[in-house]
């Protein structure tokens, strides 16, 4: 939803929007920069050459009245000439149109293609803390409502624009060699039409913006209703819901009345202006044809200077035709300018909103220990390209210019770990744990106790102050966050799969697996019984998170993504929350064979889970209460004893 | 499909009878303009009083005036139109998916009914704002332009007759190849939005397995693919200006040229002049913008008719429950008897769900449910607050068959607590008085302490004020479920189901839960449906499900050890506990 948008960039939003079109405008110029100038200079040189075929028909006319006249100064021929002229003015147009347009085709597709990258690269290198505090929904609309407000600024309204802008120029230029007085008249129209469209289009441009908001806010909750249907219907809350329901949609339709209506209405106003000012302009030209008024213009000054034959001294008919046509032309283009206010308005409040995700600080990783290949001789471990399965550390100290290589063994130790998420609520409190390789570590404790924010910290989703978590003794913070969470499987509660076969879900754990390996994978990981007893086996395509298969079954399939990886570590968060105990059963054993030779750290509310771990960890609001092994724990009559005795008494 | 959806326009109807009404009067009367300055031009070319180019002035400045007047107005229904229709639809859709029952909701999908109500709306409202202003306002101006390119330029008007059939079909040519196109890229720009949107929501999947560079990859490929398809639909139609433009430059020399010929040769000297001539331009002009116009808004509403079908179908989705004429009103007891039950989702499914299912629970009872993934259990406990309705046989609540009681009576006394459970975004307060609108804040902290809500509320700094954003992400799944416990128990109810619901509490709050239970509502009938056995162990009895059959009800005692399924469920989730014991 858009109207959740953080309130911070409120303050500098005037002095951001005015950066924005201009940064539009230098993006486009890196991106393509041939492209655009070609496109640029088509577009200038049509908007001119599209000016300039009234200037012939005034000739024309002009001609053919003095051929009438039968004055002898002019033949057919002239005509025909002049005809050609305008014909080749046209092809011109045409093809410079046509070019410009292709071009901005291919640019406008271009530029949001970038754009859209620019902005999925860097989302995809953004801390997790930046996804735990935005909202989905708004994540989303910058690649939905934004990127459209852009297209539509970048594809139609600015080359609109310049257009028109250009025709404007042109033509006043043309004018003012016609004659000077009408053309002030049409200024002083030209002046009424920006402030009619300062006006209306200043109320629709306010009145959309408020519209946007309506719609997030509407489209918000619809969504969340819709979500929340089966709810709504077991608390026969339909008549609440209809109520709050009518509430956003009347205000929806009443801030999109006002905003249609503005806009609506400015067209028909800035199109009979320019009727009016047109008879305005006839009728002065009436009059001064009439009366004979001298006429002053550029045109009336220099051509005596260069000795043309062309008249333009006295008030003819022809000119003021051709006036007249110019300031039909004249007046459109202004009121093309208007039009394209609000779609620019929206599409620089669109660009802005998506430069800020572009902004986003990525996720700072300055480890320098990568994760490589090794091979052993004699003892010695030397770094190689190919695979070996045999994997170390390979750490270059800054100080003395050598590079150790520390063998990859899954040996984590946390020490006197403090955290907080936000400044002042702390999470975790001096937080130790061992564990060695092959180790099961389990953390037992309420919901809130902190233990899923311990695995936030073993990968790095959030940091913490230096040397207070060791992998293999190194300091975790020198590890290149690609090799450290390479390092470690994580299989979380909510399972979230990709479109995409089932084939393609579990190598998504080991991009170069063989189906062989993923099949192996999958049945270490119990899945692959109801794997093969899906229509089309590993080739059935999972959508939508993979709404055609159970919790369960999503669990299963990514216990299997993590399991293809064979990573040393392993952290698994609720895990197998969704399977049923009787398949647990069965996944039991092969989350055995999984867990075996591995460090493991599993988090969960069923003791059949937890219980066999070698050292277990109760946790109670960020503190550890307890560790040791299941029978230690029991024997020690302390909480973990009661959180399970007591929901496991037998008689 | 018209006739359905021209339904909600209700109290509108006369602003969009109105819209198309002026705009015809718009049309005539920027139709009748340029004639008009036709012979002001005139007038000037054949020196004629000033006073009667004051007049004919004042008659422009008066039609442009008018035309302002109703150019304003048909925009300001058409706003009023098209916004009050939307609003409209929305209500209707809306409205229809609240009578929907359980079945009708599982045959759309909630993003499916989601994008039926926003973007599909948003095309028809689209459309029907074409239709109303630029549909009406096309072959108008067409046709107006056209008599009076006739009346003025005499038989140059056949110029324009001869060019709009090419045109046109032009158009159409590029309009038909280009539909498609846009129809496919849209749909593969939907893909792509829920691609970055599966990423969105998977990023720590995505990081955990650093797949960043892998997934950047693969957007590009999406990406690029919906770059190249968008390119082609917009380059395709990109021509159909400069198409218009050829045209209009043929028209506008040939006219030129055709006019000055005349004029020089003094052919019909009174209707071919100068003033007349570039009057005619303007008219050819509006003659063929008016025909792009019409092919684009045609292509748009072609493109919005797939909306408009998927808007229909909620429309016209009739709702599987009602409740009956002369309904009972009263439930009088928690009784639940089920006699000879069948059930499926859908009449054509082969396999029934629920096959032969008899029982009775006596009021006050507490039921255990267990069983394995796809046993039916929250099948069989839906029926009874019937969210569906059987297929074969009869269930009772309170001695009475479900069907007879109405719905919103009978869902009132059996309180459900869903599996997928929804808060909505609003303070805890607000939440719970779902449950019931005039609860008294003793009676929901009353609540939360039963469901073992009130000691994690009670530490919150707002307390019950506490604003839960929507889908409820600010609570752990744990504290979710627990208050969605809390909201269902100040129903009060005869009945209380528990659909898994304490899934993510923790065994202690659990206990604590079913303990609060049985000293604060013990004539309550709780049927709890469970994955761990030690959530039913003090059940007063417990149902064992196995594909869509009871395999045997019993207490703990009786089944441990002698049901199979039941024994080997426990000794999975107690083996180490229970070697300990011993």
């Amino acid at each position: 939803m858009k109207n959740n948008a953080p309130a911070m960039n409120k303050k500098d939003k005037k002095k951001v929007n005015k950066g924005v079109l201009g940064r539009t405008v230098k993006l486009l110029f890196k991106f393509y920069p041939k492209m655009l100038t070609v496109s640029l200079l088509c577009i200038v040189f049509n908007a001119v050459v599209s000016s300039l075929p009234s200037i012939f028909m005034e000739r024309v006319f002009s001609i053919a009245g003095e051929i009438v006249k039968g004055t002898g100064i002019y033949a057919w021929q002239d005509i025909v000439y002049q005809m050609l002229i305008l014909i080749g003015l046209y092809v011109l147009s045409l093809v410079s149109g046509a070019v410009s347009r292709q071009l901005m085709a291919i640019l406008t597709q271009g530029f949001l293609k970038k754009t859209r990258e620019m902005m999925f690269n860097g989302m995809q290198d953004l801390p997790i803390k930046y996804f735990d505090t935005n909202s989905n929904g708004d994540i989303m609309s910058y690649y939905t409502n934004d990127i459209d407000a852009l297209r539509q600024m970048v594809a139609e309204s600015l080359p609109q624009m310049l257009t028109s802008a250009i025709m404007v120029l042109t033509l006043f230029f043309i004018m003012l060699w016609y004659s000077f007085w009408l053309t002030i008249i049409v200024i002083v129209g030209v002046i009424i039409i920006l402030l009619v469209t300062k006006f209306v289009g200043g109320g629709a441009g306010k009145f959309f913006l408020a519209q946007q908001k309506a719609v997030g806010k509407t489209e918000g909750f619809i969504e969340e209703m819709m979500n929340g249907q089966k709810v709504v219907k077991v608390f026969c809350h339909e008549e609440q819901a209809k109520a709050d329901f009518d509430k956003v949609n009347d205000y929806l339709c009443s801030q999109s009345t006002k905003a249609n209506t503005y806009a609506n209405m400015l067209m028909p106003i800035l199109g009979n202006i320019g009727h009016v000012l047109y008879v305005i302009v006839a009728i002065v030209g009436g009059v001064f044809i009439l009366n004979a008024v001298t006429n002053v213009s550029i045109g009336s000054l220099i051509n005596p200077l260069i000795g043309s034959e062309v008249n333009l001294s006295v008030f003819s008919i022809a000119l003021v035709v051709s006036f007249l046509q110019m300031t039909r032309q004249f007046c459109n283009n202004i009121n093309q300018v208007s039009n394209q206010v609000n779609s620019v308005v929206m599409g620089i409040a669109g660009a802005a909103r998506l430069f800020d995700l572009i902004d986003q600080k990525p996720e700072v990783d300055d480890g320098y220990v990568t994760l490589v290949n090794v091979k052993e001789t004699d003892g010695v471990l030397t770094e190689c390209e190919e695979r070996t399965n045999l994997w170390a550390w390979k750490h270059p100290h800054s100080a003395d210019g050598t590079v150790t290589y520390t063998p990859l063994k899954g040996d984590v130790v946390l020490t006197e770990v403090d955290f907080e998420y936000e400044e002042g609520k702390p999470v975790l409190h001096d937080v130790s744990i061992y564990a060695e390789p092959g180790q099961k570590v389990a953390f037992v404790g309420a919901t809130g106790a902190g233990k899923t924010t311990i695995t936030n910290l073993l990968n790095r989703f959030y940091d913490i102050a230096d040397g207070k978590i060791r992998y293999d003794g190194i300091n975790i913070n020198k590890i290149k966050k690609a090799d450290l969470r390479r390092s470690l499987g994580i299989v979380l509660q909510d399972t979230n799969l990709f479109t995409g076969t089932v084939m393609e879900n579990i190598r998504y754990g080991k991009l170069d697996a063989t189906d062989e390996e993923c099949v192996a994978a999958a049945k270490l990981a119990g899945a692959d019984d109801f794997i093969t007893r899906l229509p089309e086996g590993y080739n059935t395509m999972l959508s939508g998170n993979g709404a055609n298969l159970s919790q369960g079954q999503r669990q299963l399939v990514s216990i299997a993504r993590a399991a293809v990886a064979d990573p040393p570590v392993m952290i698994l968060d609720e895990a197998t929350s969704s399977i049923d105990t009787r398949t647990e059963a069965i996944v039991s054993r092969g989350m055995d064979a999984l867990m075996h030779g591995r460090t493991v750290f599993v988090i969960a509310h069923r003791l059949s889970t937890v219980k066999n771990s070698d050292v277990i960890i109760v946790l109670d609001h960020g503190r550890i209460i307890e560790r040791g092994s299941h029978e230690k724990l029991i024997a020690q009559k302390g909480q973990y004893y009661r959180l399970y005795t007591g929901a496991f008494e037998l008689e | 499909m018209i006739k359905e959806l021209s339904r909600s326009i209700r109290e509108y109807k006369a602003a969009a009878i109105l819209t198309p009404i002026f705009v015809s009067l718009e049309v005539v009367l920027e139709c009748l303009i340029p004639f008009v300055t036709a012979s002001l031009i005139d007038m000037i070319e054949n020196n004629i009083s000033l006073r009667s180019i004051l007049i004919h002035g004042a008659i422009l400045v008066g039609m442009a005036v008018l035309s302002l007047v109703f150019g304003a107005l048909s925009g300001a229904f058409c706003a009023k139109a098209s916004s009050g229709f939307a609003k409209n639809l929305r209500k209707d859709i809306y409205y229809k998916i609240q009578d929907f029952s359980f079945e009708n909701i599982d045959k759309f999908s909630t993003p499916s009914l989601v994008t039926r109500m926003t973007t599909d709306v948003n095309n028809v409202q689209f459309s029907f704002m074409m239709i109303i202003r630029i549909a009406v306002r096309c072959p108008l101006m067409l046709v107006f332009s056209l008599v009076m390119a006739f009346v003025m330029g005499g038989n140059l008007g056949w110029i324009f007759v001869a060019v709009i059939p090419p045109l046109t079909v032009i158009l159409l040519l590029i309009m038909k190849k280009a539909i498609p196109l846009f129809h496919r890229v849209f749909k593969k720009y939907d893909n792509l939005n829920e691609s970055v949107q599966e990423n969105v929501r998977g990023m720590r999947v995505v990081k955990s397995f650093v797949r960043e560079d892998y997934e950047k990859k693969k957007f590009d490929r999406a990406s690029t693919d919906v770059q190249v398809d968008f390119t082609k639909a917009e380059r395709l139609l990109a021509w159909s200006n400069p198409v218009m433009q050829f045209f209009f430059y043929g028209v506008l020399t040939t006219i030129l040229f055709l006019g000055s010929y005349f004029i020089i040769k003094q052919v019909n000297p009174a209707l071919y002049d100068v003033g007349s001539v570039s009057q005619l331009i303007v008219y050819g002009m509006q003659i063929l913008m008016s025909l792009m116009m019409f092919s684009m808004v045609f292509a748009m509403i072609t493109m919005s008719v797939e909306s408009a079908r998927r808007v229909c179908e909620v429309l016209d989705e009739k709702s599987a429950l009602h409740s009956p004429e002369n309904a009972v009103t009263e439930v009088s007891d928690g009784s639940v008897d089920f006699d000879g039950v069948s059930f499926k989702y859908a009449a054509a499914a082969e396999r029934n769900v629920l096959d032969g299912v008899d029982l009775h629970i006596k009021s006050g009872e507490t039921i255990g449910i267990i069983g394995g993934t796809g046993s039916s259990k929250t099948s069989l406990v839906n029926l009874i607050s019937r969210l569906y309705d059987v297929t074969e046989g009869v269930v009772r609540v309170g001695g009475r068959d479900v069907k007879e009681y109405d719905l919103t009576a009978l869902r009132n006394q059996v309180a459900v607590v869903l599996q997928k459970n929804e808060l909505f975004s609003g303070t805890i307060k607000e939440n719970l008085r779902w449950g019931n609108p005039d609860a008294t804040d003793e009676e929901i902290k009353e609540a939360c302490v039963i469901s073992a809500a009130d000691e994690f509320v009670s530490a919150f700094p707002d307390g019950y004020d506490t604003y839960i954003e929507q889908g409820g992400v600010n609570v752990s799944g744990g504290q979710k479920q627990r208050l969605c416990i809390a909201r269902a128990l100040l129903k009060k109810p005869k009945i209380l189901i528990l659909d898994d619901s304490t899934s993510a509490v923790d065994t202690k709050t659990d206990k604590t839960i079913r303990a609060g239970l049985k000293k604060y509502a013990p004539e309550t009938t709780k049927i709890i449906i469970a994955q761990r056995t030690a959530s039913v162990e003090d059940a007063d009895r417990i149902i064992i499900m196995e594909g869509g059959r009871i395999n045997a009800v019993g207490t703990h005692k009786e089944l441990l050890g002698k049901n199979e399924i039941y024994t080997e469920v426990y000794n999975t989730q107690n083996k180490g506990a229970s070697d300990d014991e011993e």
